[in-house]
């Protein structure tokens, strides 16, 4: 009974989500829209407070163990604290009954999603052109023949994007037009298929509960 | 100026043959409209295609320009509507004799999905049949995927150095065929690793895929008979932000020192910042995703990557189930007849290009 209401739910689902790809019937699609917005919606609610509970209970617990750099741990609390305060009582853009404004300083969710989380995320994606480098040094070692195949495409490339490329010779550009559209896209086609295929076969494993690896290997 | 005078000389002719049709396949509310083409085509501005509910009176609902033949109309369903075409060259128009009446109602079946729905039989036929050859016991040979391969080796060398295995599902959601794969690859893992006494780190960024996620650890774990090795401060959730994933992992490669860095699921921009982080860690670093874009950076950065299907293939490589491996051999003989088709329509392209060979025009 355990593995065989969820593999019964995976099967209807399972079938009621192909359906609407066949048809747009309004009771269809009306049905497609109500999984996707309402319930999926209430289901992410419940495993959002699981989520954080989980996330409060492993720095609480990294607190009361002094475990290495526990400390930032406080901020982690202090933070979320602040914010769902903020967010709950305060409202988006200060709606809420909380005062969040003082003077002309305003603290209510947008401001700190403008003037922490963007900045921050801005940051950490700043760092990806540094570890670009030092990727591209790494993988351009031409240390067999498939990473000189690779150093060799990226050098023709990346010279006939520039205008220099046009100036060494007219048929440069067309040249890496020529890599971007018929090897690279073929490619890239290549494994399309194999994630087209791949994917139903996945789904009809798991829709006739075949593949059972999500219920822990349960047989 | 032009068109006025040749206008003015001459009568404007209207289109023809107007007819309006409930749209097929659709979910109701909308009449397609379709016409022959004004004998006056190239001279004039377009069509105006104007609409009555009682045939007598006709306002305007649409235009299109010319040489078009088609109109798709929003409409009540239910009601019956007429419609007539009206040329236009600047002020002057033209216009044709009304159609007969249409309805709009909505449909059942999808029309132009017929081609979908006829691909997913087949090919889920030839799944299907697989896995009935591999209910029956047949062996089925099922090539070496280096990145599967090396699974073992890298919780091996974790357990060997007394160290962590780190495996992240990426950001995608449990919607995500990648996310699904990657928990089937996980709850392998998890038995290898508890099979070991390897400690096994999952963070997440999405918490309905941790939910399942955490499930299917503690259920690997029961499975080995190890339901005690099951720690849950080990799978947590981290944040659903982007960046601050991507931070939180960096964090946890610099400060735990994982010794297998596992990076299998579905990942955009964060996935070269964490795979850099892991390899300049020094960790065994096994990637798999089947977002195209991102294979590059973890075929750069990574030990070794799964790619695109493989990533689907993994959890029944890993476990060797007979029923789970035939999908792969269906998946396999898919692939051939998509190659059969494609070389046989190439083919036929290719025949196109000599004039003798007219047949195929």
């Amino acid at each position: 009974m355990k593995t065989r209401i969820p593999l019964f739910l995976v099967l209807v689902f399972g079938i009621v989500g192909i359906i609407p790809y066949y048809s747009q019937h309004p009771i269809i699609q009306g049905s497609e829209n109500f999984i996707r917005n309402d319930v999926i919606r209430i289901v992410a609610a419940f495993a959002l407070i699981l989520g954080l509970g989980s996330l409060l209970r492993v720095h609480f617990d990294k607190i009361r163990r002094s475990r290495p750099n526990w400390q930032y741990s406080y901020v982690l609390i202090i933070g979320f604290v602040v914010s769902s305060i903020i967010g709950l009582l305060g409202g988006r853009v200060g709606e809420g009954f909380l005062p969040t404004q003082i003077g002309g300083f305003e603290f209510h969710m947008q401001v700190l999603f403008e003037n922490i989380i963007v900045p921050l995320g801005s940051t950490m994606f700043a760092l990806l052109a540094f570890f670009m480098a030092s990727a591209a040094y790494r993988a351009f070692r031409a240390r067999s023949l498939d990473a000189t195949l690779l150093l060799v495409t990226a050098f023709i490339i990346m010279i006939g994007l520039l205008p220099l490329g046009d100036r060494i010779s007219p048929h440069l550009p067309s040249f890496v037009q020529w890599i971007m559209d018929i090897p690279n896209v073929a490619s890239k086609r290549g494994i399309g298929f194999g994630i087209a295929l791949g994917s139903l076969a996945t789904s009809l494993k798991i829709i006739l509960g075949i593949e059972r690896s999500w219920l822990g290997g349960s047989k | 100026m032009v068109a006025l005078i040749l206008v003015g000389l001459f009568a404007l002719a209207p289109p023809t043959n107007v007819q309006a049709l409930d749209t097929p396949g659709d979910g109701g509310e909308a009449i397609t409209v379709e016409w022959q083409l004004s004998p006056d085509d190239n001279i004039i501005d377009g069509y105006e295609i104007h609409r009555s509910e009682d045939g007598v009176d006709f306002a305007m609902v649409g235009f299109v320009g010319r040489s078009r033949t088609r109109y798709e109309d929003n409409t009540d369903d239910g009601q019956e509507y007429y419609y007539k075409v009206a040329a236009l060259a600047d002020t002057v128009r033209t216009f044709s004799e009304s159609s007969p009446p249409a309805l709009s109602s909505p449909q059942w079946f999808n029309n132009s999905a017929l081609i979908l729905l006829i691909a997913m039989l087949i090919f889920g036929g030839i799944i299907l049949y697989y896995i009935y050859v591999a209910r029956k016991g047949k062996e089925l040979y099922i090539r070496k995927i280096a990145g599967l391969e090396a699974v073992d080796d890298a919780v091996g060398r974790a357990t060997e150095m007394g160290k962590p295995v780190l495996y992240v599902i990426g950001i995608g959601t449990m919607s995500n065929i990648a996310s699904i794969a990657s928990i089937n690859i996980l709850a392998e893992v998890a038995k290898k690793a508890g099979q070991y006494e390897t400690p096994l780190i999952v963070p997440h960024s999405d918490p309905i895929v941790y939910t399942v996620a955490r499930e299917v650890v503690k259920e690997s774990y029961t499975s080995i008979g190890r339901p005690d090795l099951f720690d849950p401060d080990k799978v947590f959730f981290v944040t659903q932000s982007q960046f601050a994933y991507a931070a939180a992992i960096d964090g946890i490669m610099v400060r735990e020192r994982p010794a297998a860095n596992f990076l299998i699921g579905w990942f955009r921009a964060e996935s070269l910042i964490i795979a850099e982080t892991g390899a300049i860690t020094g960790a065994i670093q096994i990637a798999g995703t089947d977002s195209v874009s991102q294979l590059p950076f973890f075929v750069t950065a990574c030990d070794y990557t799964i790619i695109g299907e493989e990533l689907y293939a993994a959890s029944a490589y890993l476990s060797r189930e007979p029923m789970l491996l035939s999908a792969i051999k269906g998946e396999d003989v898919g692939k051939m007849v998509i190659f059969a088709a494609l070389g046989i329509a190439s083919l036929i392209g290719l025949l196109t290009r000599f004039p003798i060979l007219t047949i195929f025009q």
